[in-house]
């Protein structure tokens, strides 16, 4: 997992939840694309970060982690996509479930979160399988200790450290119901593999959060 | 949310959505649709996305009818919808 900021010379904020599409072509006018999502806040002028996993049989993540140095010139095409999305406009509570890499787009609605008042109470439920994988560990840690109503749970799904308080199981309902926040029917947002997207989904509607309030990504193994 | 049977490779139509924008001019994912096949109606964001073929099939989240087929080939961009009983692109 790596990080990469792009300056962006026909720069439009973005909502926080979508993504840009970036295109590589070869000298033969081979050309592959893949979608990327938009990790920073809109409040970032200029410029986007996007947190790319590196796969081993991927077309654009090894050219990004292995090849592209500072200066690079890239195409890209966005901000795409207006359902997937969340602003400050749009209130809270707000319940965000992440499963691995679907930290990313949520990212972007806790940087905004972050820079908005007032500010909704939003908790974060956040699956990894180890600690080594949690992306954003400090900043998140850092985001919560200010106490302004970010709460962050997480569960570790394969190894735990030593004295971890956590969870360490799969998401589940009991989990879910402990994770809502209080105070109305919840925004939700759930971006992850599908397995995670759709039990997070279905345990929700099962203990009696709407199912119009409820908003999924799939991430698929190469990013979307 | 709808149960159904999914696996790893299922992607949401926000995975195609920068190409339904390029053909029809605009954010697809918020616009209506509704299913050829179960009468189903939802915004496009809500259906299932298949990426790993030549083309993008675009499912029904409940009945798993192929709503939309697009491919791009040398000639042009080819668009199969005869599983899409309506799309409303939102004014």
């Amino acid at each position: 997992m790596r990080s990469f900021t792009l300056q962006l010379p026909n720069w439009t904020p973005h909502r926080p939840g979508q993504h840009y599409d970036l295109r590589l072509t070869a000298a033969d006018g081979y050309s592959v694309q893949r979608s990327y999502s938009i990790a920073s806040g809109p409040e970032r002028e200029g410029e986007i970060e996007i947190t790319v996993e590196r796969v081993a049989d991927g077309e654009i993540s090894p050219f990004l982690h292995d090849v592209a140095v500072i200066g690079d010139r890239i195409e890209v095409r966005g901000p795409i996509g207006g359902y997937f999305v969340w602003q400050a406009a749009l209130g809270g509570p707000l319940l965000l479930v992440a499963g691995g890499s679907g930290i990313v787009p949520l990212m972007a609605m806790i940087r905004h979160r972050a820079a908005t008042s007032p500010r909704p109470a939003t908790r974060l439920l956040y699956s990894s399988r180890t600690p080594e994988d949690i992306i954003y560990a400090d900043e998140l840690r850092e985001l919560a200790a200010r106490g302004d109503g970010l709460e962050v749970l997480h569960t570790l799904t394969r190894s735990q450290p030593a004295g971890w308080t956590g969870y360490a199981r799969r998401i589940d309902d009991a989990m879910l119901a402990e994770a809502r926040p209080v105070g109305g029917a919840p925004l939700v947002y759930i971006c992850g593999p599908t397995p995670l997207v759709e039990g997070a989904a279905n345990g929700l509607v099962r203990i009696g959060v709407p199912a119009q309030r409820i908003r999924t990504e799939r991430f698929g193994p190469s990013g979307k | 949310m709808d149960e159904t049977t999914q696996d790893e490779r299922t992607l949401d139509a926000n995975a195609v959505a920068g190409m339904l924008e390029e053909v029809f001019g605009a954010d697809m994912t918020v616009a209506d649709s509704k299913c050829g096949g179960c009468g189903r109606e939802a915004e496009v964001g809500t259906l299932l996305a298949y990426t790993n073929a030549p083309g993008v099939v675009v499912r029904c989240p409940t009945c798993s009818t192929v709503m939309l087929r697009m491919v791009e080939t040398p000639r042009g961009t080819l668009i199969e919808a005869k599983g899409l009983a309506y799309i409303r692109i939102t004014r």
